[in-house]
């Protein structure tokens, strides 16, 4: 049986640990709602691009000239994993779930015999995929939305994808995040940047063909990187969202359970207490009988 | 004039305007160009430069855009711009400083595409305290 005094230390130190994990509920629930925010209102320029991506992609149908981006290098041997996760830990399941979904997804595209690469972006995902994956890894970028994740943030991430696909590096591109589906629900998911795979969008609802200035080729080659931009940046406030909500379900849970342990411990050290006391009271009495 | 089209400039991180408007013009690549209610629809890409929005025969905005994309569609003109500003919110001293930091940098800068990054941003603060 732990002493009074040992019992009375750790119910501090619970006690303390509880303020902790209820304080960062309460930081990660307020910044939830502003990841929320953000990445509601970049869903207009993301709806409007994929809409004219769509209108335009169909009046391109695959010729020879269509943009590599678009159409593909025609190889399907190396694939390039973009991973997005977070940069600080204590969120739950949250950077474990991504990365399962990415090592079942290598360990299915070796078994085809393709070449797989890395991209992590994020350092918890760095750090799990290092174990087991670390000469696949061709590069990381870390620190990305220490306070507001911006659109020039995302580039920093397209800006290399693009440059390895200029350079040859890749023929397949997917970006794995987490979709933010509620405060305690994430969805580990695969989106597909190269070849761009146009959204299922309803068809063009005008109907009417557009006249294009300069040519469709010429647009198409400027607007295809900016979309890739446009859906990686998408997927990381998706993502920012998801490890607020993740963090903030995890926090929860934990200060539920310290709430717990206080009141066992609690139990216990009254118990002991009043043994303690009831001890002494026989010893006084017996002497006092005694004498 | 009775007819309005309807006007949308998006950023991509945020809906900048929504409205109904007489006419806008959009600095085109290929020149700029006016679109009023039932134009034809085209996609084109834009240039630096800025949006004029027209209203009862005046101009009632003017918006700076880095480029983008425009379509227009008989009711509707919708513009994608990499960034943009009112010209109302620029701050000529702002714009002076961050081209003079950038230009700093620029000396620093020894990667190529760091430099061509750079250039392409001073290009544009510079258009921005030209359009002012």
């Amino acid at each position: 049986m732990a002493t009074l005094k040992a019992l009375r230390m750790r119910i501090a130190s619970v006690k303390s640990t509880q303020k902790i994990t209820s304080a960062m509920k309460m930081v990660a629930a307020a910044k939830l709602r502003r990841a929320q925010e953000q990445a509601e209102a970049a869903r207009p320029y993301a709806l409007r691009m994929g809409r004219m991506l769509g209108s335009l992609a169909a009046s391109m149908t695959a010729g020879a000239g269509a943009p590599k981006l678009l159409a593909g290098t025609g190889a399907d041997k190396v694939h390039l994993l973009v991973v997005a996760t977070s940069d600080r830990g204590l969120c739950g399941g949250f950077n474990s779930t991504i990365v399962r979904l990415v090592r079942s997804d290598i360990r299915k595209l070796q078994a085809e015999g393709k070449t797989v690469k890395l991209l992590c972006v994020g350092r918890k995902g760095r750090e799990q995929l290092r174990r087991d994956y670390a000469n696949l890894i061709v590069g990381s970028i870390d620190e990305l939305n220490r306070k507001r994740l911006s659109f020039a943030d995302a580039t920093r991430v397209s800006d290399k994808v693009l440059a390895m696909f200029d350079a040859g590096e890749f023929d397949v591109c997917a970006f794995y995040y987490a979709r933010f589906k509620s405060a305690i629900s994430q969805v580990p998911t695969r989106l597909q940047l190269v070849p761009f795979v146009p959204s299922e969008a309803p068809a063009n609802d005008t109907g009417a063909s557009y006249e294009y200035e300069p040519e469709e080729g010429e647009i198409l080659a400027a607007l295809l990187p900016r979309n890739l931009a446009v859906q990686v940046y998408g997927g990381l406030l998706e993502n920012g969202a998801s490890e607020q909500g993740a963090r903030m379900s995890a926090m929860d849970s934990a200060t539920r359970n310290a709430g717990d342990m206080i009141k066992k411990l609690t139990l216990n050290y009254n118990r002991s207490r009043q043994a303690s006391i009831t001890k002494e009271l026989i010893e006084i009495i017996s002497g006092a009988e005694a004498v | 004039m009775a007819d309005k089209t309807k006007f949308e400039l998006v950023a991509p991180e945020r809906l900048l305007a929504s409205l109904d408007v007489d006419m806008v013009v959009v600095p085109g690549t290929e020149g700029d160009f006016g679109v009023m209610a039932g134009h034809a629809p085209v996609i084109s890409t834009l240039r630096i430069g800025t949006i004029d929005v027209w209203n009862g025969g005046t101009v009632t905005d003017r918006i700076f855009v880095a480029g983008g994309f425009a379509e227009a569609s008989a009711e509707r003109v919708t513009v994608l711009a990499d960034e943009a500003t009112r010209l109302a919110d620029i701050d000529k001293a702002v714009v002076g400083k961050e081209i003079e930091s950038l230009r700093a940098k620029l000396g620093a800068a020894t990667e190529d595409g760091e430099r061509r990054g750079i250039a392409a941003r001073i290009e544009i603060a510079t258009a921005k305290l030209a359009a002012v």
